[in-house]
């Protein structure tokens, strides 16, 4: 196991390579990031001081070469908005989005598997049946107009709950409600599957069979194995969660890397969207390799393999 | 405990009523979309600044002559809706047809080629599988800019991995196949067994995949729409008005939450009908998520 963790992660320069690669042909053709900085009464040298600053003056192989080096040290060069190191831009953003998204998750998870129990045990009865609709229905929905809902019920018209920002936990109930709802129906409709399929294994049976109550079968043989497609589907979803935070920190205003990076982009900080995307692509491989890792740990049948 | 616990009964909801409903609804919304002039009540562009943000007929305030209200503008927001059904359908089929063109296309290489080829174009997949779409689709139209082009294009790259995966797995399955092995056998091109005895199969499959597809594209239209990246301003979207409405939830919360529940009832139809139609290629899918 411990070898199979380490062939993953030397895997891992490579992953970075591709989405560095992808994300450095995409923001060169955004457009000169020195003509949104600099408006139009700025010197000639202004401009020439800048471009070389950001090495445009180079050829755009050399450019990423030199990207390449920087990103070796860790030094995407300064944030063009804050005008500091970007890389410390986006770490002190990111307690707020892991905040955010740890939230949402452990709440989309334990929500989720609970429902899906509930209908995997009272199949096609009246509780399986309002659950599974309701998922269906979720699955359906804009999950930012449930924010927009849940402002105008609570915030508004109610007044319990903040609108937007960031300050104690009255303020995390709304983001946190809002983006668990990204990947709720489809944990709810996972855990319904997986349930009915693992319960009739053969060591179900048999563990039915030596007089253990269905409850304790239920909970102790049926449900970690269950969890295992579960996990798979987490760990494919890591990036639908950073997505879904991106638009949730919109809407409530939190202070994040989702919005950083969409404010960064719209103002052509290049330095800033660089880092900020290679920091969600570490934190996303790293999540699925503990996530494979996991599976094992839970499930002996795939540590053989 | 099957036996036990989990006895399955007859569910209330067959693939019948599914198909029936789903596709009802979805119907309802193409001839919408196809007939907008004629149904509209007014030009959905028409600006009218002395009746700004009326309510709809049954709040108060609300009148006859705009049935759920006017925008910011006082544009009348049926018209509006009826309208952006049009952008909304055409830019959710679209890209969806997009994507699975070049999805499949590519599946089908890995799959059929094997190797190298399956090596570089899977990895690919599971590389872009785990980055998140949103942001791989904001990085996009930001370089490219916002049109119903581009938009297309940016939705279509953002999920082509789907079809490839299913396309890849198909196709490897297939090939081992005694009726594939035998045509091989007999000489048959490369062309030939893809035409002829792998794509047929894969039909229905890619239909259940590609119906389910068309409600996320019409979600991420909206989600890109409400964060500025969608089309341009005056256009009548759905992710449009939803998002313009959005910024006046104080006083006219209406123009976001008829938006909102105009795209909820579209996804849901499309959603059920998808699911009708999985259930009828695959019974024993009930209820399994996508």
């Amino acid at each position: 196991m411990l070898a199979y963790a380490a062939r993953r992660l030397m895997l891992l320069p490579i992953s970075l390579f591709l989405v560095a690669l992808v994300t450095f042909v995409v923001l060169r053709l955004t457009g000169n990031p020195v003509d949104i900085f600099l408006d139009v009464t700025s010197t000639p040298e202004q401009v020439a001081a800048l471009t070389e600053k950001l090495h445009l003056d180079e050829p755009i192989p050399i450019q990423f070469l030199i990207f390449l080096r920087d990103l070796a040290q860790g030094d995407f060069g300064l944030s063009l908005q804050f005008n500091e190191p970007a890389l410390s831009t986006v770490f002190q953003r990111l307690g707020g989005t892991l905040q955010l998204a740890g939230t949402g998750l452990l709440l989309a998870i334990v929500l989720g598997v609970i429902l899906g129990l509930v209908c995997a045990v009272w199949r096609d009865r009246l509780a399986d049946l309002a659950i599974s609709s309701v998922a269906v229905a979720g699955q359906s929905m804009p999950s930012f107009w449930l924010g927009i809902l849940l402002i105008q019920l609570f915030a508004l018209k109610l007044g319990w709950l903040p609108t937007s920002g960031a300050g104690g936990w009255r303020h995390m109930i709304l983001p946190a409600v809002t983006l668990a709802t990204f990947l709720l129906p489809n944990i709810v409709l996972i855990t319904r599957a997986s349930v009915l399929e693992m319960s009739g294994e053969q060591f179900v049976i048999a563990a039915r069979a030596k007089g253990l109550s269905r409850l304790r079968v239920l909970l102790t043989h049926v449900l970690p194995v269950s969890l295992n497609p579960l996990l798979s589907f987490l760990g494919i979803q890591i990036g639908t969660l950073m997505g879904g935070s991106i638009i949730t920190e919109t809407i409530f205003a939190w202070p994040g890397v989702g919005r950083l990076m969409l404010t960064s982009i719209s103002n052509r900080d290049v330095p800033v969207v660089e880092a900020g995307v290679l920091v969600i692509a570490v934190g996303i491989v790293l999540t699925n390799l503990a996530v494979d890792l996991l599976q094992m740990l839970i499930d002996p049948r795939i540590r053989r393999h | 405990m099957s036996a036990t616990t989990l006895r399955p009964r007859r569910a209330l909801f067959g693939k019948g009523f599914k198909m029936t409903l789903g596709g009802g609804i979805v119907l309802g919304a193409v001839l919408v979309a196809i007939f907008a002039p004629l149904i509209a009540p007014y030009d959905p562009y028409q600006q009218s600044l002395s009746i700004r943000m009326k309510p709809p007929a049954w709040m108060a305030g609300g009148s006859a002559a705009h049935w759920l209200g006017t925008d910011a503008y006082g544009r009348d927001l049926l018209s509006r809706l009826i309208y952006g059904s049009r952008l909304s359908i055409l830019v959710g089929v679209t890209s969806m047809l997009f994507s699975c063109l070049l999805g499949s296309a590519a599946g089908l290489i890995a799959g059929y080629k094997g190797g190298r080829w399956e090596q570089v174009i899977m990895r690919f997949a599971d590389a872009q599988m785990a980055f998140p779409d949103i942001l791989l689709a904001i990085l996009m139209v930001a370089a490219l800019g916002g049109s119903a082009v581009n938009l297309i294009f940016v939705l279509g790259v953002s999920r082509w991995m789907i079809y490839a995966r299913v396309v890849f797995n198909l196709t490897r399955a297939l090939r081992q196949r005694p009726f594939v092995e035998a045509a091989t056998l007999y000489g048959a091109s490369d062309r030939y067994v893809i035409w002829r005895h792998l794509l047929p199969q894969m039909v229905p499959v890619l239909t259940v995949v590609s119906t389910l597809q068309v409600a996320q594209m019409v979600l991420q239209e909206t989600a890109l729409s409400y964060l500025g990246l969608g089309l341009p301003a005056p256009t009548a979207t759905w992710g449009n008005i939803l998002s313009e409405g959005s910024s006046r939830l104080f006083v006219a919360p209406w123009i976001a939450n008829l938006a909102g529940l105009a795209i909820i009832i579209l996804v849901w139809g499309i959603n059920m009908f998808g699911n009708g139609l999985r259930e009828h290629v695959d019974p024993k899918s009930r209820l399994a998520p996508r």
